[in-house]
């Protein structure tokens, strides 16, 4: 059955809060080079059938998955 | 004059809108399910706040596509009112009833607290019995209120007068100090092109009577009823 892994992060001119501290925190462990960290979003959607699959998901993320004002997305679909 | 007040599930402030609109307004006001496709008979339809759909995704994500957002959609071409408070802002820009987004705030808190917004359009459906630069004293309760668009339309919101409101401190100061959530130029409510879509994230119905602390929400509430007598 194939499986579409969608990635959903913010766009990289806003601020991601979450990242900055999780960043702040890694700092703190001692990891001294982490220069940035960003949280986004990770969807699994199992499909059925073969047609054209690369467009439906792009469908799905435009329009429900990812706000494109404020998100970026990729995906790719194992078959 | 009719009011409708839109109920998604997890929707929690229609209750509130609800009492505004009939016990202190004194409106005829119903509530509408979120099955519901027509929304004829109506004159101002209010997106209530909460948390619809367990503000999964994305706050506002899924409750755009309830059936009744199709007549929401509908009802604001042909000019009627509709005002979306917190989760109703959310909803909207969800919808593209309205432009931008809302992000988690910038301090990742849930932030629940009277606070001083300024009232930048006096002539709008929803503000024109305020005066402009008037201060008003109306609570927020978001964890998702942090307001951003594009430069190029945070440019046209102003070119426009689309700005209905800013946080400010209790002079009418637009600081980063008073700004609660980080919204792009201290934003707290805006309108679409056409007037008659509003979006906010202060509560206005929560500040209706002085026992609540401040009754100052009553004016966008009246000014509505004004504009549609």
């Amino acid at each position: 059955m194939p499986k579409a892994n969608v990635y959903i992060t913010l766009k990289p001119s806003l601020l991601d809060a979450q990242g900055k501290v999780v960043q702040g925190a890694l700092e703190k462990l001692g990891y001294t080079n982490v220069s940035a960290v960003r949280i986004g979003k990770y969807i699994q959607i199992e499909l059925e059938g073969d047609g054209d699959l690369e467009q439906q998901v792009d469908d799905m993320c435009r329009k429900l998955l990812a706000n494109p004002v404020i998100e970026d997305y990729r995906f790719e679909i194992e078959r | 004059m009719k009011f409708g007040v839109i109920q998604f599930p997890g929707s929690n402030c229609d209750q509130d809108a609800y009492y505004a609109i009939r016990d202190v307004l004194q409106q005829p006001v119903d509530y509408i399910w979120h099955q519901e496709s027509n929304l004829a008979g109506y004159d101002c339809v209010i997106l209530p706040g909460g948390f619809s759909y367990g503000d999964y995704l994305r706050t506002g994500a899924i409750a755009r596509f309830s059936p009744v957002m199709g007549a929401v959609q509908e009802f604001a071409d042909r000019g009627g009112l509709v005002i979306g408070i917190c989760n109703g802002f959310q909803i909207l820009c969800e919808a593209h009833l309205l432009p931008g987004a809302l992000l988690a705030n910038n301090t990742l808190r849930f932030r629940c607290k009277y606070l001083h917004v300024r009232v930048e359009n006096d002539t709008s459906s929803f503000t024109h019995l305020c005066y402009r630069g008037q201060v008003l004293r109306i609570p927020i309760a978001h964890h998702s209120g942090c307001y951003y668009c594009e430069p190029d339309v945070l440019k046209e919101l102003e070119e426009q007068d689309r700005i209905l409101l800013r946080y400010c401190d209790r002079d009418g100061n637009v600081t980063e100090q008073s700004n609660p959530n980080g919204s792009v130029s201290n934003i707290a409510g805006i309108l679409n092109e056409q007037g008659n879509v509003a979006g906010m994230m202060p509560h206005p119905e929560r500040a209706v009577e002085d026992l609540l602390g401040s009754e100052d929400g009553v004016l966008i509430f009246r000014s509505i009823v004004e504009r549609l007598s």
